[in-house]
């Protein structure tokens, strides 16, 4: 294709030969040579002409204009460093920016989970329905049935948590997962050292053998080739180290504590610690799967549904019809992602329009520029230059500054990587797998590719329909576009204006639910606070743990609070379970129980769930909770004392509406982990509502118990005072290693900081979001700025004529900036319009203001309306200081 | 590398100018020169061939395959590069002189049929 088929000599021969062949015919009618030369060139016309067409049919001319454009490109850019340097810079910036995000997108949302076939990973969720829970967890039994169903190759529940590894020089606290034999043979990946569980293990309890990860295997043991048989000390018991996995290897999990596992325990879940196998105690919170291969989720999830209608059937009394038992398979990227996607794809769209930006931007700049290059154009096409060959060189020339562009942003994004990465806040899943791949490269390419075809279309299209008598009949060097040409750079301009307001108001509703979330009464104080955790050993044999009553945990936790009001700058100390930390709790920190009232028994299954917290009396005057009724817990509230708990406002209201709560009883029946006829429990107090659980969310039912009732193994110490962060955690641990030595003391976190993470991600997408409006608001700037000082220029001599006749220059400012407020307003409505529909389908990001929000939407439109009136005001003050003398010369 | 509006009418030109080259090679090769002749006095000078656009049409047929060419000399001794009808050209001779009779035929009728 690209081989010439023909010399062009051999064409040039046959050219000469036609002459001459026609020369001596005429001669022979007696014509002089001369004459005959002339009359045989007169006859055969343009002979370049003839020889460009020859060259034009061969097809690998396509490659050779090609490289002919791109050299005369090249040499345009150069030609106006100026004009290169804003356009390359916009581009490089709006893909740089686009594709960094994608990074993000294409790690988080696009890439499979790093483990062999996880298309094939799944976790499963029990809902109810009928009792408004969700993602309950599975019980032993049903998680056999799961197991024995053919639809899965392995089925795993995991539990995670904390544990005191001791043997070392200090006592420290690791993440384990407490999984099933089965899970390595699960996920698919192997041990760098020794060997995995065996998957067709069947010791009912802990297994005592483990697994560690090549950081504590680093980290503590440094590196020891000779790790395997060797015995841990996790909590009071021996497991023998049996493996060590890969470094690089991270459990599939929502938050970094979920995937940086250091220890993994195997159990059959059906010896102590874990309950009897009961089908309605939901006691494992999480399970994945993988389904058989050859199987999609889909078919998977229609025999499943066939299983728990089957099931149903067999425990009536197991699954009442009321609570209407469902089980769901989600893909396991998805459960791994929760609820990221959505901010996500809006900062994609976010930057995608502010790429669309400046894409209309350069376009602008394209199209004034064409137009100072139109006599040019005209010659050239005079001179019989092809349309159409004209367009692809103006083509080529969009692509190369977009291409250049495209490079010189993913050079930007290089550079900038370690800084982009340490602002995306560290909550993000699957963080550690960012990075610019090529699938990124390509999107790179392709957003490159596709701005060059945006911004290079519009004045290539009017280049192809220049009228050549007048652009070559106009004097002087430039000329002024088109009428089209202006209404092509009017539209340009709405539809900026239009996108640039979509942006604004995404940004300005984000900004005021960060806004309102931030001022928002959290109901409790978090100044001065910090909580610092420890864990109470939990032994596999419960008679050796120590702490196994509340009577024999209480004299433990009172030293506690003494000695920890000893500490410097401490006046106040408290201690409550990980769900009593304000915003600082996981998942696995909650304690759902189901709900029972007194004199309203229901069906265990359609009780509602609550969260209950542990604390220690002092914790609400620490954290400044108000009491609204009652009392608060006492000291005496012990276990030899009956059951009490203060509940919340909005429990009160939820639960006993137009009665007194106090002095009004329930029972707690522990969700996760089996309770036979749980005591009743008397509400003592009701304090007011405070937003521990989320600042986004005032009215959720809690429940407050007093720790000395119940000895929880999860624990946070308070306190409250002038602390200093680094000093006074050290001296709480020699404290409380004072008391008993092998307790892990770790975790110190102010509530203020924790606050600030709770809205860490929030943050970050108004910022970005706001910074991306804010780009976009000077885009739309800049290009108004251009179009009306392009008007402006254009009517110089209009303006001379009415200033010479006696116009009032009040009255020519009034004309121009009218010109650029219909252009605003314009993009204004069509705006509004557009961000209505945005707003709503980001609903779920905002907080506290309607997608609708009048004010936001009233706001920016005048902020936008202000900038284009600003921009305007520049050429209109040119306007009126046009000299009419000046002016009329002009032309 | 024409843009639609100017493909066409030089397609319609280029049409029958193919047609002319095609029929006047039906008498044996011809080089360029003696085909533009030819038609010239064929048509009694009434059609007035540029040179100069011969020689894209005889490339673009020689390219299709209707014509092939080899260099050879002219009756007064002159190189010149002579095109002879392929057999897929006279067939497209055929079809095209049929098509222009037919298309003559029919605007003739419609021509008459006005004035009458």
């Amino acid at each position: 294709m690209f081989q010439r088929k023909r010399k062009a000599s051999d064409f040039g021969a046959e050219i000469e030969a036609h002459l001459q062949l026609e020369i001596e015919r005429l001669r022979e009618q007696g014509l002089s040579y001369e004459d005959a030369r002339t009359a045989a060139r007169r006859t055969f016309g343009n002979v370049t002409r003839a020889q460009e067409r020859f060259h034009e049919s061969s097809h690998w001319l396509g490659w050779d204009n090609f490289w002919q454009d791109l050299r005369y490109a090249a040499r345009m850019l150069r030609k106006s460093p100026g004009f290169t340097a804003i356009a390359l810079l916009t581009i490089a910036l709006g893909i740089g920016a686009t594709t960094a995000i994608f990074s993000v997108v294409n790690a988080t949302l696009l890439h499979p989970l790093p483990y062999p076939q996880s298309e094939q990973l799944v976790s499963i969720e029990d809902d109810l329905p009928g009792v408004g829970a969700q993602d309950v967890g599975i019980s032993i039994p049903e998680w056999h049935d799961f197991q024995r169903s053919g639809i899965f190759e392995y089925v795993t529940p995991i539990g995670g948590g904390d544990v005191n590894l001791t043997g070392s020089s200090e006592p420290t606290r690791v993440r384990f997962l407490n999984i099933a034999p089965n899970y390595f043979a699960l996920i698919g990946v192997k041990p760098q050292l020794g060997r995995s569980f065996d998957p067709e293990d069947h010791t009912p309890g802990f297994t005592l053998e483990g697994i560690i990860s090549d950081g504590l295997w680093k980290r503590a043991f440094a590196a020891d080739p000779h790790i395997l048989g060797k015995s841990l000390r996790l909590d009071n018991d021996l497991y023998r180290v049996i493996g060590v996995m890969p470094a690089g290897y991270h459990d599939p999990g929502r938050t970094p504590e979920e995937r940086n596992i250091d220890i993994w325990l195997a159990s059959g879940f059906a010896a102590p610690p874990a309950p009897p196998p009961v089908r309605n105690s939901r006691f494992l919170p999480e399970t994945i799967a993988r389904i058989k291969p050859g199987l999609t989720i889909a078919a998977a999830q229609s025999r499943l549904d066939a299983l728990v209608a089957s099931l149903q059937q067999e425990f009536p009394d197991d699954y009442p019809l009321q609570s209407a038992w469902r089980v769901r398979l989600v893909p396991l990227t998805q459960t791994v992602v929760g609820n990221v996607r959505q901010s996500l794809i809006l900062l994609l769209g976010a930057v995608g329009l502010v790429l669309l930006i400046g894409c209309v931007n350069v376009a602008n700049l394209l199209l004034a520029r064409a137009s100072a290059r139109g006599r040019e154009m005209a010659v050239r096409q005079a001179l019989g230059a092809a349309r159409t060959r004209l367009i692809r060189q103006l083509l080529t020339e969009s692509m190369l500054l977009s291409v250049l562009g495209g490079i010189a942003g993913l050079g930007i994004l290089f550079c900038a990587k370690g800084f982009l990465l340490r602002i995306l806040p560290g909550s993000l899943p699957r963080l550690n797998e960012v990075s610019i791949d090529w699938p990124v490269l390509l999107f790179a390419l392709a957003a490159s590719l596709v701005a060059g075809a945006i911004f290079g279309l519009a004045p290539a299209l009017q280049a192809g329909r220049l009228d050549l008598i007048p652009m070559l009949k106009q004097e002087g060097r430039g000329s002024t576009g088109s009428g089209e040409q202006t209404r092509t750079r009017r539209v340009l301009i709405v539809t900026e204006f239009a996108l640039s307001l979509v942006l604004m108001a995404a940004a300005g509703l984000l900004l005021r639910s960060f806004w309102d979330l931030l001022n928002v009464r959290p109901g409790f104080s978090p100044q001065n606070v910090m909580a610092v955790r420890t864990w109470l050993p939990v032994p596999n044999d419960p008679d050796t743990d120590i702490y196994r009553t509340a009577a024999l945990e209480a004299p433990f936790i009172r030293e506690i609070i003494r000695r920890g009001r000893t500490l410097s700058g401490v006046e106040e100390a408290a201690v409550g379970d990980m769900a009593a930390v304000p915003l600082g709790h996981g998942r696995n920190d909650l304690n759902p129980y189901a709900l029972t009232i007194e004199g309203r028994e229901v069906d265990g299954h359609q009780a509602p769930l609550v969260n209950g917290a542990t604390v220690t009396p002092e914790y609400f005057h620490l954290v400044s909770m108000a009491l609204l009724r009652g009392r608060l817990l006492v000291e005496t509230d012990d276990d030899k004392a009956p059951p009490v708990a203060v509940v919340n406002e909005t429990f009160a209201r939820t639960y006993w509406p137009s009665e007194d709560p106090v002095g009004k009883r329930f029972q707690l029946n522990i969700v996760r982990g089996s309770s036979t006829n749980p005591p009743w429990t008397t509400v003592v107090g009701v304090i007011a509502d405070a937003r521990t659980e989320s600042l986004a969310d005032s009215t959720i039912p809690q429940i407050f118990l007093s720790l000395y009732q119940r000895r929880p193994k999860d624990l946070a110490i308070f306190l409250r005072g002038q602390l200093d962060p680094a000093a006074t955690p050290v001296a709480l641990r020699e404290q409380v290693q004072l008391i008993n030595p092998e307790l892990p003391v770790f975790g110190a976190h102010t509530l203020d900081d924790m606050l600030n993470a709770s809205l860490s991600e929030r943050r970050f997408s108004m910022e970005m979001v706001g910074l991306f409006a804010l780009t976009a608001l000077l885009l739309a700037g800049l290009g108004i700025y251009g179009v009306i000082s392009y008007i402006v220029s254009e009517r110089t001599h209009e303006i001379g004529v009415r200033l010479a006749l006696g116009a009032q220059r009040k009255n020519i400012l009034r004309m121009v900036l009218r010109q650029g407020l219909g252009l605003a307003l314009a993009g204004a409505a069509v705006g509004l319009v557009c961000a209505l529909i945005v707003s709503h389908l980001m609903a779920g990001l905002l907080y506290g203001v309607r997608p609708t929000d009048p004010l936001t939407f009233v706001g920016v439109a005048l902020v936008l309306i202000g900038v284009a009136l600003l921009a305007c005001y520049i050429p209109a003050r040119r306007a009126i200081r046009v000299d009419p003398l000046v002016a009329l010369r002009y032309e | 590398m024409a843009t639609q509006g100017t493909r066409e009418r030089l397609e319609l030109l280029q049409g029958t100018l193919d047609l002319l080259i095609l029929r006047t090679l039906i008498f044996g090769s011809q080089h360029g020169q003696g085909i533009a002749r030819a038609i010239q006095q064929t048509s009694d000078e009434e059609l007035l061939v540029e040179h100069g656009a011969l020689y894209p049409a005889l490339q673009r047929l020689e390219e299709r395959g209707r014509i092939s060419a080899k260099w050879g000399t002219s009756a007064n001794n002159r190189k010149a590069r002579f095109y002879s009808l392929t057999s897929a050209g006279r067939k497209q001779l055929v079809k095209e002189t049929t098509r222009w009779n037919r298309l003559t035929a029919a605007i003739g009728r419609i021509l008459e049929s006005e004035e009458g």
